[in-house]
């Protein structure tokens, strides 16, 4: 099957999430939602993290889901979706239910993965429940406010690492949690970006069909919470992987394979200078950032090619 | 014919959620909870037992599990103890609020700092708020029969509530005592099968969880108050008609030589053996002494206390656990309050003890119930006082 | 049990009498959702010139709201009820078919 990145037409009219949610002007990260709803289908149960899609999409009296969905509590997601999932297949195979193939989909955002959910999750990968666990990744706690998170990338301003005299912001580097997913030896890892919205719902949807747990992290932009204009989301997107920054790809039983191969890193300022977040960054800083940048991507692409996986070229 | 056989509590417990054909057991262990999951994991290895065993990596984990399970309509069962129930707190509230009929069998333990394996009721007293059904055993035999009661009561459309029930950590879980266990055709036959009303079915799809605004949360917790203090009529049409099925009767308030009684003794748990033999001996000395064994905790039965009490002149509460800077016993506290616009009431005397595992001889309760009397008559500088606690 | 006090008007969409609330709080009109106009919020609304489309898709793909729908023509359009005037959709149009237009109010 062609891993065409662009390309016309429209491979399903389903539309799980429905309009009508109170996600902001220009939210990348409904749209991640949309498209991965899309590709889930109907025949799917999401287990939903406290967070922006979760209070955006179901405020009492009005959800726009139109699959059963379940929020509980912020750091559960994996441990609730186990559950479902060990559930669902326990009276299948009790024969109190027939068998319908029934998907459990977890969606948290990236406080509620990599932060206060890491635990709930690596429990739920090492036990191997045939579910999916898609992050979306605003890079930071933009719900309650725009504070940072294990995911919030290097010099980032947020309200809890602000940029000022003694600061550059965000200290640490992104957390790399598709490494860690990938640690658990689990069938299928993935990185996606809605600005790339074929190979967002090709991975979903490859992530649906592969039995055992599969982890998708999905890049969202969040004009709101990174200071730039409603109509830039897929821009961003584009950018952040065309430099390198949020490479596309996918762990298959182990092996690495690029997306998307670039024969050539965008440098990273013209990413970091759409953003008011980085504003504040100086030109030492950002070297920094592009030397980093171009290291991990050059030890992915390693990877990749250890690998032998063919990709699509741009 | 079901016979009377010596089992160790923790393993009958386990074979009381495989009586009851659980479809899922969320576990993690926890002293004295372990034998518990451990004899569940057995039974669903050697497949006596047909059930998915999800070996959390917590117990936040293992309610949140259950929460997923049991919303996809599948019958779950987990069980915890002391710091395990402290922190699963935020998902107890969940599963109530979201009329998840759980069931998880609590080996009471006292609670860190310092850390004690050991049993008190402080782990119970922590969640009186979440909104469960809250029934206290104190033996082996009220475990099993409870647990599968438990089910019943809770998956009833009615209630469709979690269960907790408690039983003692050590003094009850870890001894071995005479237990009948039902046959598994007469359990089928009290135990329908579970049909939750609107489980996660994309046939007809719910949204589960949503946010609510000022306009609505008063609303959604009052008719979850409702709907609990209601699930007392069902509990107690299904304790009678499980004595009808298998011939045992449980109340929410047991009365013990409470005839003619001056002066009664209020106890929940294991305690309840002990003191009856310390009742008995009271007596025989002459003693107008009696006891009254709280079974039922939540729903609290306000009726049944309030009738068990008439007439009587000295009440005395032993409370488990401490509640710190206040009233000392949470149980006696809700007695206390329980009473107070009765226009006739006795004087309420608490006691905390036990706690961390400490036991109570059949000495002590009388010393107690002696030194509860005399604060009936001259008062204490307290307002509450510890039994036991080495000067 | 006390009552607060409130003139009889009549009841928004979810304000429910605690009798009425559903078991377990849960909401059972999926994607009801659909009643909710986030068109009010939009200060700027796309306007397509069709000459210039080419029905490519990538603004029914891109929109978070979901709105943009096939015309019985083929093309594709926003429906206002909804759209929040990001400006997506005209940022992304390979052709330049669609200009975000100030709306009046």
């Amino acid at each position: 099957m062609a891993t065409a990145v662009h390309g016309p037409g429209i491979i399903t009219e389903l539309e799980p999430f429905a309009p009508g949610h109170r996600a902001c002007s220009g939210c990348g990260e409904a749209l991640a939602v949309r498209l991965a709803a899309k590709a889930i289908g109907n025949n799917a149960i999401i287990v939903n993290a406290t967070g922006c899609m979760e209070v955006v999409a179901s405020p009492f009296p009005y959800t726009s889901w139109r699959i059963p969905w379940i929020h509980t509590l912020f750091e559960n997601t994996a441990a609730v979706a186990s559950g479902a999932e060990a559930a669902l297949k326990a009276l299948e195979k009790k024969g109190k239910r027939p068998q319908r193939n029934i998907k459990v989909v977890a969606l948290a955002g990236d406080g509620g993965t990599s932060d206060i959910g890491v635990q709930a999750l690596s429990g739920a990968l090492e036990r191997g429940h045939d579910f999916v666990y898609i992050c979306l990744d605003n890079e930071a706690y933009m719900n309650t406010g725009i504070q940072r998170s294990s995911a919030t990338p290097y010099g980032a301003s947020t309200t809890t690492s602000p940029a000022g005299k003694e600061s550059l912001g965000q200290i640490t580097w992104k957390k790399n949690m598709p490494a860690i997913a990938v640690a658990h030896d689990i069938p299928y890892v993935a990185t996606a970006c809605p600005s790339y919205h074929r190979d967002l719902m090709r991975k979903v949807t490859k992530a649906v069909e592969t039995p055992g747990a599969a982890y998708i992290h999905v890049l969202s932009a969040c004009p709101t919470g990174w200071r730039c204009p409603t109509d830039d989301a897929i821009k961003v997107g584009r950018l952040a992987v065309r430099t390198g920054i949020f490479p596309l790809y996918e762990v298959t039983n182990g092996q690495y394979k690029l997306s998307l191969s670039l024969t050539k890193l965008e440098p990273v300022a013209d990413y970091l200078k759409t953003q008011g977040r980085f504003r504040h960054l100086t030109e030492d800083t950002i070297k920094e950032i592009q030397e980093r940048v171009t290291r991990e991507y050059n030890k992915l692409v390693e990877l990749a090619g250890k690998s032998g996986g063919e990709t699509s070229s741009e | 014919m079901a016979k009377r056989e010596g089992l160790e509590v923790s393993v009958a417990v386990g074979d009381a959620a495989m009586l009851s054909d659980v479809d899922v057991v969320s576990a993690y262990p926890i002293t004295p909870q372990t034998h518990i999951v451990e004899h569940l994991a057995e039974l669903v290895a050697n497949g006596e037992l047909k059930a998915a065993y999800i070996p959390v990596e917590s117990e936040h984990s293992a309610m949140s599990a259950s929460v997923g399970a049991s919303a996809v309509g599948a019958r779950t069962f987990t069980a915890t103890a002391a710091q395990g129930l402290e922190l699963m707190h935020e998902v107890l509230y969940v599963a109530s609020a979201m009329r998840l009929p759980i069931v998880m069998t609590v080996a009471n333990r006292a609670l860190s700092a310092p850390i004690s394996i050991w049993g008190d009721h402080s782990d119970a007293m922590a969640t009186r708020d979440v909104g469960w059904i809250q029934i206290f055993v104190e033996n082996g035999q009220e475990a099993v029969d409870n647990v599968i009661c438990g089910f019943r009561i809770g998956e009833d459309k009615r209630v469709l509530l979690p269960v907790m029930i408690h039983l003692d950590g050590f003094a009850l879980t870890h001894v071995i005592e005479p237990i009948e266990l039902p046959d598994k055709k007469d359990v089928d036959r009290f135990l329908p099968p579970f049909k939750y009303p609107l489980p996660l079915d994309p046939e007809k799809p719910v949204t589960m969880g949503a946010l609510g605004s000022p306009f609505i949360y008063t609303e959604v917790k009052w008719a979850q108050e409702i709907n609990l203090e209601k699930a007392k009529d069902v509990i107690l049409e299904v304790w009678q008609e499980f004595d009808k099925t298998f011939g045992r009767k449980y109340a929410p308030i047991e009365q013990y030589q409470t005839k003619g009684a001056k002066t009664l003794l209020l106890t929940m748990g294991s305690y309840s053996e002990t003191a009856m033999v310390a009742v008995d001996k009271m007596r025989s000395d002459g003693k107008e002494v009696g006891l009254l064994k709280l079974r039922l905790w939540r729903p609290f039965p306000y009726e049944e206390l309030r009738e068990a009490v008439k007439g009587i002149e000295t009440l005395i509460v032993l409370d488990r656990a401490i509640s710190f800077g206040g009233p000392g016993g949470p149980v006696c506290s809700e007695v206390k309050a329980a009473l107070y616009d009765e226009e006739k009431r006795p004087k309420i005397i608490g006691f905390v003890g036990g706690l961390g595992g400490r036991d109570i001889s059949m000495a002590g309760f009388e010393e107690m119930v002696n030194r509860g009397i005399e604060i009936a008559r001259t008062g204490s500088k307290r307002e509450f006082e510890i039994y036991g606690v080495r000067e | 049990m006390a009552k607060a006090k409130t003139k009889a008007k009549p009841r928004a969409k979810g304000e429910l009498s605690w009798k009425e609330v559903e078991l377990g709080f849960f909401i059972t009109e999926p994607g009801n959702s659909t009643e909710v106009r986030t068109g009010d919020w939009k200060s700027r609304r796309p306007e397509v010139d069709f000459k210039k489309c080419n029905k490519c898709t990538l603004c029914y793909f891109f929109c978070p709201e979901g709105c943009i729908a096939k015309t019985k023509d083929g093309y594709f359009e926003a429906d206002l009820f909804y759209c929040k005037g990001c400006g997506i959709c005209a940022a992304e149009c390979p052709k330049e078919a669609i200009t975000m237009v100030e709306e009046e109010r």
